[in-house]
This record gives C-alpha cells, structure tokens and sequence, in this order.
C-alpha cells in the first residue's frame, strides 16, 4: 500500500489485512512497553489545514508508538493560511525529508492531488478531506464492530451479516462515505436513515439502501446504530426547520434507545452534539463505544502507518 | 506590404474543390487553373477550406489579467485554431462596462492583427448585477458592440433581465445569458448527481441552468427581444430552447467543445483542468448537446475559451479556477464529436462556427460564404491528420487545455485573415510579422 | 532441483532429542516457556511442549506460545511489506523464566536478533536459548543455536525448503537450488 485515501479502493482482503494488524497493534497496547521501533528513522506529518485535536493526537500517538519522529504542520497561523499553495506546502514536506504524510483538507480531493501530483515521494494518508473520505475513522469503527461481534475470534473475519444503520447527516459526512463503501466490503448491510435534505441527491451506486424514517429502521433490529454528528451551520441552510425538530424525528433520544435491545451497538464517531443527535443516556450506556473508538482509533492508525511506511517505497504490497 | 496567395485545389465546405486568389484582402478569383500570377502558391490538395471561424464567447483577460492572456496572445491562440473573429467577454479588470474599455479592446486586437476583436459589453456595471452598464453608449462606440454578457454571473434579477432584453432592441443588441441560478449553485464544484455525491464535491444541479433559460425566453417572448443562451450544458435546457424555438421564440444558443465531448467522469481524478463552469455533465447530456447542435436546437459552438495561469490550476479541486482554453482544439473537437459520426458536414461546420455566430453578433466582414470577392477571411484544414495533441497545439499564454494528452483529428494549416496568413503551413506567425501586415491592411482599407 | 535431506521420521528424531536437550540443560521442564517464531517455528515449538508432555508426564505441562518479530526487523524498508503475525505471550509471563525460542532454519541471526528486542519488550526472562530445526550457516551476527535439529551446510542461492504437516500438507527439509523465484533463506 502506497497512500491510504479511501476505503472506496480498498478490498475486502487488504481491508481485513489492515483490521488483522490493528489487532497486533492492539495487543502491544495492553502491555506495559507500548512502543515498537518499526518506523524508527521515519519522520511522519501531520499536516492539518482544518482544525481537528482529536484525529490529529490520535494519529501522533500512532506513530509515536512506531517510533516514528512526527511533526505537527498546522495550517492555522502559518504561511499556508496567508495563501501559500498546497504545491509549495507540499515540497517544504519534501524537501524535510517526510516519509509519510497525515492529511486533513477542508477540500475533497486533496490528499489524491497530493498523492499524485509528484510534488512529494512520502506517502499520504487521508485523515479526512471536505466532504469526501475519512478512511481510518471507518476503519477504526470497522475494528471496534468487529471486537465486539467476534471478540478474540475477530482475526481474519469480517462483517458479514451485520447490520448497519447510519443516521444524520451524510450529505457532508466523510465518516458515512468511508464506511458506506467499507462496511459493505467486509459484508456488512448498511442502511442510511436521514432526512431527504441530507441524503445525496443520487445514491443509486452506493452498496447501501436509504430511508427517511428513523423508526421503522431502528424497528428492523440493526446490530450497530451510528449517529452522525449535526454542524452547527447545516441550522441555517435550510436542511431542517429546527434542532428541535431534528432532534425529535432523527435523534436517537431516550425513548429510542430504551426501545432497543441490549446488544445493539450505539457508535458515534465525535465529538458529540448530546441532546441534539444523541440523548445522554445513550452515549453513556454501555452499548456505546465511544471510548472504544477512541482507542481502537490508535491502533487502527498505528496499522495504515506500518503498511504505508514498511516495506520499500513503490513495491507492490 | 500586402500579400497574395493562390490556394490550389482546396474543398470547399459544399464538396467543391477550386483554386482561390487571395489579393487585396479578398477573394479576387475563384475557379479552376488559375494562375498564380506572382502570388505565393498554398497547396491545399486534401485540405477543406472553411469561412474564417468565429468564437461568440472569447475571454482575453486584457485590461486586468494579462498573466493568463492578453489580446495579442488570446488572438494567437484564435488564429492557431483557425478563428478569425472573437468576441471578447466583458470579465476584465477594469470590466468592460464603458465605451472606453471595449473601445480600448478594439485598438489592441487591430494592432495585434491575428483576428478581429469584437468587445462585448458588460450587461450590468461591474458585473455586479445591480444597475445597467451603459449599453446604448458601447454600442453608439467605436467596438459597435451588439452583444451584451455578464458571463462568469448570472443577470439573476428578472426585472434586471427584462429591462436589459428590452433596451437592446433599440440597436439591435442581443443578451447572452450565463444560466446559472446563484442560490442553487452557491459553493458548486460539479455536476450534482450520483458522482459529486460519491467525491463529496458541492453539486451544481442542472435545475439551477434550466430554470433560467426557461425564465428568459419567457422573458424574451414576453418583451419580444432577442436572447442568446450561452454555454448551455444540460439536456433539459436543451428541452427548453427547443420548446422555445417552436413557439417562435427569438432565442439563439451555443455550446462548448467541451461539453460536446467530455463528462462528468474525467472530475474522479480531481484534476482541476478539467473543472469548468456550467460543470462537465452525463453522458445523456453531452448526447443530447450533439443531437440539438445536428438538429439545429443549438446554432453554434462557441469556445468559453477561459485561460488560467498554472498556479490557478494545479492544487486542491475547490480552490482552483474554472475554465479551459478552448481555441486551438475547438475545431478538432467539433471534427470529432459531430463530423466523423456523420451528424455535421462541412458547410454545417461553417455554419456553426463561423457564419451563425457572425450573424448572432452583428459581425460584419466574417462569416460570409466563400465566393468571388468576399473578405479574405478563410482557414485551411486537414481533416486526415491525426496525433497527440500537446503543448505545441497551445498558441496562448496559458496551458489549462483538457485535451493535452489526448488523441484529436485534424489540424489547421493555413489561416487567412485580412487576406494576409497568420498561420502558415501549420506555424503560427511571429507577432511583429502580423502588426506589419494587419498595419498595411488597415491603411488600404483607409 | 530439490534435494530431499530430512524425511517426517527425521523431523520428529529431531525434536525428539531436542525435547530430552532442553529438558537436561533446564534440569527438568520448571519455569521453562517455549516461544515459537511464526509461522512454522510457532508449530515446531508445541510439538517441543507436546513431547516434554509425553517425556515427563507427570509435570505441569510445560507453556507455550508465539512471538511475532515482524515490527522488530532491521530490513523492513528493504523488502516488500510484511505482515506480522500474533504473538501469544502464555498467561504468566516471561519474567524469570527461561525462554526457548524456536524457529525452523537459523541462517542470517537477523530474525533472532529481532527476537531478542522483542522479547525484552515483553518482560525479562532469566535465560533466553535458542532451538532451530536446521542451522544453515552464514551467520551476520554473533548468534549461535543451543538446541539444533540438524546442520545443514548450504551455499547463499540455495534455499532451505521447510514443509510442516499443519502448514503445508505434507513434512519434510529439502535443498532447492535457486530458481529465481520465492525468497533465499
């Protein structure tokens, strides 16, 4: 593997590989000496031109872990939010010496025009980019599913048969994207619930199915119920009347949740608009797997780094 | 200084093939075995020689933004591609809103001498579309401008839209409308459809083109004036127009060559050559482009030729430019596209790239038919040539063509403007070559 | 061209006598762990565990496990991209126990030097020694075998070929002379 930008290219195999190896990742975590020199040497970017602590510190532990030397590039505050181009940012990395580049771009498409443009030899990964792609936020929820169907079985396995509902906002959502084209790779049924405003106008090509109503799907006894996060500025494009409403028709409230059973699954991917797509109790259950994601979020990562950055660069995986 | 050529042997757009003599700046002879009588002999055994082409929707970006192109480069590129005539759009720095700046336009491209530069007039002041530009003053100018554009923005205000259709008619002016509804299109990238779902880029819904040409030839009817559709992009503003021509309607369209042969596909590689306003469509659309243009529901191509700098166009899809240059190809694309399936001959080549843009814009002097003593406006085509077309086919300042790298029929050998060659044998000429020869011209004409 | 050199009967001699070895130098099979190195030196290391069994029936049977070195190699920018296997640490640890690792073929020592490193991450065993099906020679480090199946003297485009019933169907080492293909061990 040369980049990591998607999960839309990635096989059911390569997608499985890269689960497998989050398991070994995981398992050095549970011990006392957590770091592994696999990538002493490398130096590893973290280039973010949108703010996001929670991926960013994710992904620095992950390659701190491998012993890899990181380096935190912020758009914020620096050359590049006084216009220097994405080209010229990208040889500065370059000329560094970076081996690997973690990317997060307000706009879809840029880790591919990084990746491909010759600008730079590292490789990239795509920590989220506009509306696009999140491909190790799926992963990591991917893993997290997997752990708790399968537990210490989970190794070689993927989804098959489970069941998925994803709820909110995928019209913007990069995470619903990445696992609308992973989940089904692993076998998984996916389900998209929203209202119409936030659905895409077409997703006749997705492996996924849609609907509008919250509680006939959550009446078809998903595994997994993933609540999107709602932008505060989707309020004022006319999506919805109101969080009121929104909350009321598409928010997994208290009632709702009761009504599940207690094996369903309850994920969201952070940080959490609790009392708008999400009720407390909800979140603070122990269906939830927020703190789960979290820290499989590391291990997930610390797997895309080894395949990324192992190996020679160019070499057929 | 005045040249002469004898074209020998050249189809015409009918099937025809004759000799003609250029002298004087027009056609002097026409027939067959004519004697060269001292004149440069063009050997255009195989090549169709065409009205000089004339592009309705040109940008040069002179005033403001020569590092993309100016008039004597945009010009260049018109004359590689065998244009003769382009008419200049309004989206300048200073825009093109007063006599001054279209009359300023006009001394540029007659000093250049590549091709006729006829300035279209800014429809509001700025572009803003707030206030009309003074339409009756550009076109009582020197640039006698006809056509009046806002492109690059919708004249989005119907009130506005109907008092600019209105105005115009007092000098026979034409509106050419840029059909895109603001509201609907606001932070746009793409398409919107399945695809621009999948790359999660802002979709840019036909609707939003549709809507407003259904609402100006609504308009145009209702004031009886004259509306032109530029760069129409979508089957159903294909629908439309067609519904609109039937009921009588005095509404005229173009297309781009880009629309006519590429789709919505080629944006997966968030390549931002290929990001373009009104956006690459389906395949149905670019289907039913062609259909309309054989059929006659479209009058012309026209480029939307829109240089960028390389800067502009080299970095993440959202933040870079839209356009792309279009002179040069234009020809081999519409050959491609309409001519090798069988759906345009020649004379509707001419037709729709030289003769119904002229009449659109009130051009006179280019877009005639080839006949004895007619301007020396013509172009020389080989329709047998095929190759890669890259950066060599590029004559402008900038490089932002769709096409590089791909494989095109066709090349332009000869173009004649005021009977003098600016491209010959495939060569585009030296600039200071051109300014001589287009000076000795305009002190004949005198 | 492959030459057959140790037949399943000479595979199972062998860990026979290497069982009684371990067992002698540790004075009995107390506070022993047997780590193998994936993949095959993981199925050698229980046969080892299995035979003590059988040796000294009597004992708590003797722990085994896996230990995978993949993230410890020093040529992981060289080769393609490998992917690690688990390592399965038994229940206890290895904090003052001596450790035996296993692997198939001893060659290079680069894998049991990735070893060592991963071993002191998983804790600090009192002794650590080494068991190998076959030792091939032409070491890169001072390393050497405690417990060896059988020497089997070798050129560098020579590859020993390792088949086990668990993970290739049918058992046997043979020599193959290069062919171009599959990786030189």
């Amino acid at each position: 593997m040369n980049h990591l930008l998607g999960t839309r290219e990635l096989s059911r195999e390569q997608a499985v590989e890269l689960l497998d190896i989050a398991e070994d990742m995981a398992a050095v975590q549970e011990r006392e000496v957590k770091k592994l020199p696999t990538l002493r040497g490398k130096t590893v970017v973290n280039l973010f031109f949108e703010d996001s602590t929670r991926t960013r510190i994710s992904f620095e532990a992950a390659a701190k872990r491998l012993s890899a030397d990181v380096i935190n590039f912020s758009a914020k505050g620096s050359s590049v939010s006084k216009g220097e181009s994405l080209k010229d940012t990208a040889q500065t990395l370059q000329a560094m010496g970076a081996d690997g580049v973690v990317i997060r771009h307000p706009a879809s498409g840029a880790p591919l025009t990084l990746a491909t443009s010759g600008w730079i030899d590292a490789g990239v990964v795509n920590a989220g980019d506009g509306t696009h792609e999140h491909p190790t936020q799926a992963l990591l929820d991917a893993f997290t599913m997997r752990r708790r169907l399968h537990g210490a079985a989970s190794r070689g396995r993927g989804l098959d048969g489970a069941r998925v509902l994803i709820v909110g906002d995928v019209l913007h959502s990069r995470v619903a994207r990445s696992n609308a084209w992973l989940l089904p790779a692993l076998g998984a049924e996916v389900e998209l619930v929203a209202p119409p405003t936030l659905l895409p106008v077409d997703t006749r090509r997705w492996p996924v199915t849609t609907s509008y109503d919250l509680d006939e799907a959550l009446g078809r006894r998903p595994d997994v119920v993933m609540m999107l996060r709602i932008q505060a500025e989707r309020m004022h494009g006319a999506f919805f009347p109101n969080s009121r409403e929104y909350a009321r028709t598409w928010g997994l409230d208290d009632a709702r949740f009761d009504a599940l059973p207690d094996t369903t699954m309850v994920m969201h991917p952070g940080p959490m608009n609790r009392g708008l797509e999400i009720a407390a109790r909800a979140a603070d259950s122990p269906q939830s797997t927020v703190r789960e994601q979290v820290a499989n979020g590391v291990s997930v990562r610390m797997a895309a780094l080894y395949l990324l950055l192992s190996g020679e660069r160019g070499a057929a995986a | 200084m005045s040249e002469r050529h004898l074209i020998v042997g050249a189809q015409l757009p009918n099937g025809e093939r004759l000799d003609l003599l250029l002298e004087g700046g027009r056609i002097a002879e026409l027939g067959t075995g004519l004697d060269a009588r001292g004149a440069e002999r063009v050997d255009a055994e195989g090549l169709v020689v065409l009205p000089g082409l004339v592009d309705l929707h040109t940008h040069l970006r002179e005033p403001g933004y020569e590092q993309s192109e100016t008039v004597l480069t945009g010009t260049r590129a018109a004359a590689a591609g065998g244009f003769t005539a382009v008419f200049a759009m309004a989206n300048t720095s200073p825009v093109a809103d007063t006599a001054g700046v279209v009359e300023q336009e006009l001394s540029l491209g007659r000093a250049a001498g590549y091709a006729t530069v006829q300035p279209i007039g800014a429809v509001t002041v700025g572009l803003a579309g707030e206030r009309l530009a003074e339409l009756g003053a550009m076109a009582q100018s020197r640039a006698r401008v006809r056509v009046f554009s806002d492109d690059g923005f919708c004249v989005h205000d119907p009130l506005l839209m109907r008092r600019a259709l209105e105005y115009v008619k007092a000098f026979g002016g034409v509106i050419a409308q840029h059909a895109q509804e603001p509201r609907l299109t606001e932070g746009a990238q793409m398409n919107e459809g399945a695809l621009s779902g999948e790359l999660g880029l802002a979709g840019w819904p036909a609707v939003a083109e549709e809507s407003i040409i259904a609402r100006d030839v609504l308009l145009a009817e209702h004031v009886g004036s004259r509306l032109h559709v530029c760069h129409v992009s979508t089957a159903g503003s294909v629908e439309v127009i067609r519904w609109a021509k039937a009921r009588g309607i005095d509404v005229t369209a173009e297309v781009t060559p880009h629309h006519l042969l590429l789709t919505e596909d080629r944006v997966a590689s968030y390549d931002p050559r290929f990001k373009v306003n009104p956006p690459l469509r389906r395949a149905e659309d670019v289907e039913a482009l062609r259909a309309a243009l054989a059929d006659g529901t479209i009058d012309i191509v026209a480029t939307d030729h829109a240089p960028h700098p390389v800067e502009a166009k080299e970095g993440e899809w959202d933040a870079s430019a839209n356009g792309m240059v279009g002179l040069e190809s234009a020809l081999s694309v519409v050959h491609r596209t309409m001519v090798e399936p069988g759906r345009l001959d020649w004379a509707d080549v001419a037709r729709v790239l030289s003769q119904a843009p002229a009449r659109i814009g009130r051009l006179a002097g280019q877009g005639g038919a080839i006949e004895l003593d007619a301007p020396a406006e013509l172009v020389l085509y080989d329709p047998s040539a095929t190759g890669e077309f890259g950066l060599e086919r590029l004559a402008g300042r900038s490089t932002n063509s769709p096409y590089l790298g791909e494989t095109l029929p066709g090349s332009v050998r000869w173009t004649f403007h005021q009977g003098y060659a600016t491209v010959r044998d495939g060569e585009v000429r030296e600039a200071a070559e051109v300014a001589g020869l287009a000076a000795a011209a305009g002190s004949a004409d005198g | 061209m492959a030459r057959a050199v140790l037949t399943q009967a000479d595979i199972q001699r062998a860990l026979t006598r290497i069982s009684h070895e371990i067992l002698e130098s540790n004075r009995g099979g107390s506070d022993l762990v047997i780590l193998g190195i994936p993949t095959r030196g993981v199925i050698l290391a229980r046969r080892i565990a299995e035979t003590i069994a059988r040796i000294e029936p009597d004992a708590a049977p003797v722990p085994v496990g896996s230990i995978d070195v993949t993230m410890y190699r020093d040529d992981l920018s060289r080769t393609r991209t490998r992917t690690p296997q688990p390592t399965e640490v038994p229940a206890g640890g290895i904090d003052g126990r001596t450790v035996v690792l296993v692997d198939d073929v001893l060659y290079s020592g680069r894998t049991i030097r990735a070893a060592f490193d991963a071993l002191s991450d998983l804790g600090r065993a009192r002794a650590v020694r080494l068991a190998v099906l076959v030792d091939r020679g032409h070491r890169e480090f001072p390393i050497r075998a405690d417990f060896v199946g059988k020497n089997l003297p070798s050129s560098h485009d020579e590859r020993i070929n390792v088949r086990l019933v668990e993970t290739d169907g049918d058992e046997g080492v043979a020599i193959e002379t290069a062919d171009g293909e599959g990786e030189a061990r």
